[in-house]
């Protein structure tokens, strides 16, 4: 029971601090392509694959007061800090998650920049088409990024680099 | 003659209660009405469980399906005809996709996703892409125009002005499914001046915005959306039903795994529980089939899931209390214990259910660009959001509001007094 909650609490919880909601939403799509057993459905957005329950979990969690949430004007827009508030440890500390290796693989996610979470995510949204259709497809639904061949090349590494990762657990 | 091009000798029209009616002058789109797969939809009810809140409520997915084509059909006969940014060729696409979006949904879609990990998006695809009689439909346009109108509905196609009409925060497909939920629910709310609204859209490059003028109109719609989720969508009994329907499908999959001898072979559900569900299996499984089986299962020796189907077949659902996660989960705890010493599997027999297990969701004004919001065309043709001009939109908007719920068979706990008062 509210185990999809304390998954999520969970994610935040080995991230440490999470900036940015979009950036909340790759993590989370990106571990459960790695197979992380996150329960959220997925939908491709204008800005990626993008899940409206995980935007809602979210907004729960916050209102029963285990996440922090910070709003904070950022230029033109809003950006959004995500910490553990200590109900949330203890919600946590009785509703034990068991992912191991999710930690290492959220950790580093959370070190990249969003302009790349956001291809890698795509990528991986793409990945039931032949290899060399993903490119392109990810270079039409995403033209105004005009990622560049290196970034390619990275965000494939990357994502052999976490499969490599999450596999050995 | 070219197919894309080939219309009716005479229109066609479907008399309908939300539109008045539904205009088809184009052949594929007569042809595609009469393939199996999309008559199929005429076995699937648009809002799953909520017959058994509001009686009504058994319109299926087949109207619906015409309905946001027939919105679609407007637009694009009418509204966008010669604007600029609105290529003529894109029409039969449009329609297409727009009558095509929810072929993939299955039989009480939300419980089965939920179970056993399906996905209604990758079997609309499938039926699109696979050797179905749509398929063979779509491929007299050109080999490639399955993929295309499977791509507008997967929301990856490259004209995102094409997509926005069926699926944005404003699209064909929410104005017609909260006409048409609040037609067959028969509840006041959900209406909204949609003439309105068509008329005051605008083509632009990747998106589908509004004339600053109709704001009064995109504002009522949004709080028709607003209403709706709270007054039908996320009713408590029609959650009551859905938790019940949800639960008979775990406790199936439970003893199929365990080797249960079932008196009434599942042979319908086999290819689900091992979750390895071919096109063909999936597209068998209508509602006829899935209340067939919850007839007959409750003559089963399992005691759990002859309670649960004879529950949800004679409507005898679960009552609820307000639950408050953040306080109360110590109690649930405790309560789970309890239950189970009673001898009432609480994997069963008590759950929590919150908002975000409901496919439903509120108008988002689009903070960090987690979705594309409403746009107005203001008359400087600066593009605004919506909840930046509209004062009324910006108070339902900016607020949060979630909700749990607890269920449990008041019935079975009989005179249990501890667990009586913790539910109290």
């Amino acid at each position: 029971m509210l185990k999809d909650h304390a998954k999520i609490i969970h994610a935040i919880a080995l991230s440490g601090e999470v900036i940015g909601r979009k950036k909340l939403q790759k993590m989370i799509y990106i571990a459960k392509k790695m197979n992380f057993p996150f329960q959220e459905r997925f939908q491709f957005h204008f800005y990626g694959p993008y899940s409206e329950e995980l935007t809602l979990r979210v907004e729960e969690l916050c209102n029963m007061g285990f996440l922090n949430e910070v709003k904070e004007k950022k230029g033109g827009y809003y950006q959004y800090r995500y910490t553990l508030t200590e109900d949330g440890k203890e919600f946590l500390g009785v509703n034990n998650v068991d992912m191991p290796q999710l930690g290492d693989c959220l950790k580093d996610i959370n070190t990249q920049n969003a302009r790349f979470l956001e291809l890698v995510s795509t990528i991986l949204y793409f990945d039931n088409l032949p290899t060399d259709e993903v490119k392109e497809k990810v270079q039409t639904v995403k033209k105004s990024q005009k990622f560049t061949d290196d970034e390619f090349a990275n965000a494939y590494q990357y994502i052999e680099m976490l499969k490599n990762r999450t596999s050995q657990c | 003659m070219d197919y894309s091009a080939e219309k009716l000798n005479e229109e066609k029209v479907f008399k309908d209660p939300v539109h008045r009616y539904i205009h088809v002058q184009d052949q594929v789109i007569w042809d595609l009405v009469g393939t199996k797969e999309f008559q199929r939809l005429r076995r699937i009810k648009q809002l799953g469980t909520t017959f058994l809140t509001f009686h009504g409520a058994e319109h299926s997915r087949f109207n619906h399906s015409l309905g946001v084509y027939e919105i679609v059909r407007r637009i694009v006969d009418t509204v966008f005809v010669g604007r600029p940014e609105w290529n003529q060729e894109d029409r039969l696409l449009s329609l297409c996709a727009a009558l095509l979006h929810d072929l993939g949904h299955g039989p009480y879609s939300h419980s089965f996703e939920k179970v056993f990990e399906l996905d209604h998006e990758y079997f609309t695809k499938a039926i699109i892409l696979g050797k179905t009689e749509v398929n063979q439909v779509l491929s007299r346009i050109s080999p490639d125009f399955p993929k295309k109108v499977a791509e507008v509905i997967d929301k990856t196609y490259e004209n995102k002005l094409v997509v926005s009409l069926i699926s944005s925060q404003i699209d064909a497909d929410r104005m017609d499914y909260l006409q048409r939920d609040a037609y067959y629910t028969g509840v006041s709310y959900g209406h909204f001046d949609m003439e309105r609204i068509l008329r005051v859209m605008r083509p632009r490059e990747d998106q589908v915005v509004f004339k600053h003028s109709g704001m009064h109109a995109v504002e009522d719609y949004i709080m028709s959306r607003y209403q709706m989720y709270w007054q039908v969508y996320f009713h408590p009994v029609t959650r009551s039903a859905e938790v019940i329907l949800t639960k008979i499908l775990h406790r199936a999959k439970h003893l199929h795994e365990q080797g249960h001898a079932f008196k009434h072979m599942p042979l319908h559900f086999y290819s689900f529980f091992k979750e390895d569900v071919k096109l063909e299996d999936y597209l068998k499984l209508d509602e006829g089939i899935v209340l067939y089986y919850f007839q007959m299962w409750q003559e089963e020796d399992d005691e759990v899931l002859r309670d649960l189907c004879s529950r949800f077949i004679n409507r005898n659902l679960f009552k609820y209390v307000e639950f408050d996660p953040a306080k109360e989960y110590k109690k649930l705890a405790r309560l789970s214990q309890l239950f189970e010493e009673a001898g009432i599997d609480p994997e069963y027999y008590l759950v929590v259910d919150s908002s975000s297990d409901l496919p439903y969701d509120f108008y988002r004004p689009g903070e960090e660009e987690e979705r594309l919001p409403i746009h107005l065309l203001m008359k400087s043709g600066e593009l605004r959001e919506l909840s930046r001009e509209s004062d009324i939109v910006d108070s339902i908007s900016g607020k949060r509001r979630t909700d749990h719920k607890l269920y449990y068979p008041a019935d079975l706990i009989g005179k249990n007094e501890e667990i009586r008062k913790l539910l109290e």
